[in-house]
């Protein structure tokens, strides 16, 4: 019980911090025109995803409908308005990297991890996108797991590759 | 801040350095000072070119040996295939997939005693018992290097070196020396034609926005590239990003306008970083800001990362993203240029065409203009992938042939596999064949042809590849990119990735085939903007060329390259199976029974046509029918 009031002062701490962060990012660029983006960017930076609490925090500072941000953050890829699991596997879908077999990396990890594409496993250890090009041809087909880079890849080659994050 | 007697001294300070990265044609124990410059590009430092740069310093400082080599991380090289790349100078001797266990040796064998390491030298650089310098290779050969100039000769980080190889001269000559309209005529003379993929005159795209009588304007770097598969842009960024920079400031001079902005991917953090540094450095030596050399001229940029979203490559969906809204174009005109960012006229240039300004202002529009074609002038970036031998970056001059590209450059088919296709244009390219490898690389013949110059990737395929579904391949990008605002390319593409999937089914019929053809044209007469209006291009090349491809998918049920799942199916060849039973044990549906030691059987009726089998076969018994 005593650990647990613990890790739940830990986590609002955290939370508190967290939100401090969004409301610099926010003073820093509420003045600029064209802010909203910028400040997604920092809130993603911040928590991984874009968290609706958050948005509504965003919206009250820039004075902005939360309508509006939710139609700017559903628009492009980047953002992502769920949370991810510990590790994100991109698998390149480029077209390079899909002309070097890219789809059968792509399919070889949804079957080894039993998840589908844009999906996250169960224990939420990863999540599995399918993502654009991500400008390292050279070593096509290629994925990144967190920040390292896995290239030249077999669909052989996923199973152990995994193995290492588990 | 610096005028233009400070940028001198600079100059004369570190032209030394950069004159140690020439190749002298000594070598040996004569050479009292080497430059080993490692390629610091997102394709090598994928490749971990980062460790090794730590292990070379690391290991030169334990022979003690500093002041006698220098470790620069470099921009991209260009052989991204080959990475992580090391070249070292004066003799130009180039390491490919150098890897950290090789430095010791590398350091104490080249470094210290002047003999090429002969484990990683460069297969293509050896002739007979001689080692030839990698500008010697026929992938060097016959570039022409403008745009990706300094890209491997200079510390991106560092800002002396980039003035030091003549940075922020032309900057200088533009402030001091010319009027607006010379600089927008010497744009104009030169012929260039932006490198985004509009092809459209640099030159007359600044006269439109210097002719407007507005307080604002604004100059904007498109650095959106969208193309997946290309990545020029990229590699300007991170191995020249003052060439940006300056550039940006002289076409602000030329319209008139004190404030740019670089829209950048988010997903090039090293492009972002480094560029985000050089404006620092910029801004420090007073080569952005206020009053520039004591000319009164000021201008400043900032930058906004994109977001990921392909049709923010748009110039007016660009602008929209800028303002903080959905990436979503407007009707033009009114073009950007009369009335863009916020309503003030802008301008909006590519990273690779601004890449050139610099050179152009130097060299002067003549010298410009003696390189290319009649309408097509200078060179061109393109990012070579796919089935070729020499995956990476090259700068040839407009008017080159496919097939020297491909062939002499590229080094061909890897695996003795037979060239069947080169995409040009990305997603809105076109596919062209073997017919066409003697075609020269410009706007106009290109378009004419079905695909496009695009923004510079140049994707090869093989026999293995098969053109139905790669048509698919695009179909499903542009229609998942498209932005939904216009009803032919929101809905078209859609439908026309319903009938691509149908027919990669082998559920096809000719009528699926007029039909893709039809819509093809109404999506792309139909569309707002381009990319609705070139995203049908895929596919109406493919139908062109391949069509036979597309029958035997139809017709046949059959994929010809063995790649559409519905088509094909696994049979384990009896003869060839050694019963290790491997397969069966991999197999994620268990469709694969047998007898350890006897042949094993794929039951179709249960197999998912994964391909694990295929993939873990030792004996190549599983074949694809």
């Amino acid at each position: 019980m005593e650990h647990q009031q613990t890790c739940s002062s830990v986590d609002i701490a955290e939370a508190d911090e967290k939100l401090e962060k969004v409301k610099h990012a926010i003073e820093q660029f509420k003045l600029m025109k064209g802010a909203l983006i910028p400040v997604l960017h920092e809130v993603q930076d911040i928590y991984g995803f874009l968290p609706e609490p958050v948005l509504q925090v965003v919206s009250e500072e820039l004075n902005l409908p939360l309508s509006e941000i939710y139609g700017v953050a559903s628009f492009y890829h980047f953002f992502s308005l769920t949370p991810k699991g510990e590790h994100v596997i991109h698998v390149c879908m480029g077209t390079a990297c899909y002309i070097k077999g890219a789809q059968a990396v792509l399919d070889r990890l949804s079957t080894e991890l039993k998840v589908p594409v844009q999906g996250t496993t169960e224990d939420n250890k990863f999540t599995l996108e399918a993502t654009r090009c991500l400008g390292a041809c050279g070593l096509a087909p290629v994925m990144t797991i967190g920040e390292k880079v896995h290239g030249r890849l077999v669909p052989n080659a996923v199973p152990k590759i995994i193995n290492e994050y588990k | 801040m610096k005028l233009l007697t400070d940028l001198d001294a600079i100059r004369t300070l570190t032209q030394s350095r950069l004159d140690n990265r020439r190749i002298t044609g000594a070598s040996g124990e004569s050479i009292t000072f080497r430059s080993v410059m490692v390629c610091g590009g997102t394709g090598c430092t994928s490749s971990d070119s980062n460790t090794i740069i730590a292990a070379l310093e690391q290991e030169i400082s334990s022979h003690g040996i500093e002041s006698q080599v220098e470790v620069v991380r470099t921009g991209c090289f260009g052989l991204c295939e080959l990475g992580p790349v090391v070249i070292v100078y004066p003799e130009g001797i180039f390491y490919s997939r150098v890897e950290v266990k090789d430095i010791p040796a590398l350091v104490e064998q080249h470094l210290l005693n002047g003999k090429p390491y002969d484990k990683k030298i460069y297969e293509k650089t050896r002739h007979g018992e001689e080692i030839l310098s990698f500008e010697e290779t026929d992938f060097y050969k016959k570039q022409v290097r403008i745009a990706l100039r300094n890209c491997g000769t200079i510390d991106p980080e560092v800002i002396d070196e980039y003035i030091a190889s003549d940075g922020y001269k032309a900057l200088a000559q533009v402030l001091t020396t010319m009027s607006r309209e010379q600089v927008i005529d010497t744009v104009k003379q030169s012929g260039l034609r932006g490198r985004g993929g509009g092809g459209f005159l640099t030159g007359l795209k600044w006269e439109f926005a210097a002719k407007q009588n507005k307080q604002q304007k604004y100059v904007i770097c498109n650095a959106d590239e969208g193309d997946p598969g290309a990545f020029m842009d990229r590699s300007i960024l991170e191995g020249n990003p003052h060439s940006v920079i300056e550039a940006m400031a002289i076409a602000g001079y030329a319209i008139g306008a004190n404030q740019g902005f670089i829209y950048v991917r988010a997903e090039y953090p090293i492009a972002v970083q480094r560029f985000t540094k050089a404006l620092d450095q910029a801004r420090e030596y007073g080569l952005l800001g206020d009053d520039i050399f004591g000319t009164g001229f000021t201008f400043n940029i900032d930058v906004r990362l994109g977001a990921g979203a392909f049709v923010c490559g748009e110039e007016t969906a660009l602008i929209h993203s800028i303002e903080g809204h959905r990436g979503m174009p407007t009707p033009k005109p009114p073009f950007p240029a009369v009335e863009g960012l916020w309503g003030m006229p802008t301008i909006i240039n590519n990273v690779e065409t601004l890449a050139n300004i610099a050179q152009i202002i130097l060299n002067g529009a003549e010298w410009y203009a003696s390189i290319g074609t009649e309408k097509s002038k200078g060179t061109k970036v393109f990012a070579l992938g796919g089935k070729v031998v020499n995956t990476g970056l090259v700068e040839v001059p407009m008017g080159i042939t496919l097939r020297e590209v491909i062939f002499e450059i590229g080094g061909g088919i890897p695996g003795g596999k037979k060239f069947k296709a080169v995409q040009t244009g990305g997603p809105s390219g076109g596919c062209l064949t073997e017919e066409h490898l003697d075609c020269t690389i410009d706007f106009d013949t290109l378009t004419s042809l079905g695909s496009m110059m695009g923004s510079g990737g140049m994707i090869i395929m093989d026999e293995d590849t098969c053109m139905v579904d790669v048509a698919r391949f695009y179909l499903d990008f542009t229609r998942d990119e498209s932005c939904g605002k216009c009803t032919p390319c929101r809905i078209g593409t859609k439908r026309l990735l319903e009938m691509l999937d149908k027919i990669t089914d082998g559920k096809g019929t000719m009528e699926d085939l007029e039909n893709l053809e039809q819509l093809s044209l109404q999506i792309k007469n139909a569309s707002l903007c381009a990319l609705g209006q070139t995203a049908p291009n895929p596919v109406l090349s493919t139908i062109k060329y391949f069509r036979d491809e597309y029958m035997a998918h139809i017709t046949d049920s059959k994929c010809p390259a063995g790649v559409c799942k519905s088509l094909i199916s696994y049979e384990i060849d009896a003869e060839l199976c050694r019963g290790c039973s491997l397969c069966a044990r991999k197999c994620p549906s268990d469709a694969i029974s047998g007898k350890v030691k006897e042949p094993y059987v794929i039951d179709k009726a249960t197999c998912i046509k994964c391909g694990v089998c295929f993939d873990v076969c030792k004996f190549k018994a599983v074949a694809i029918v």
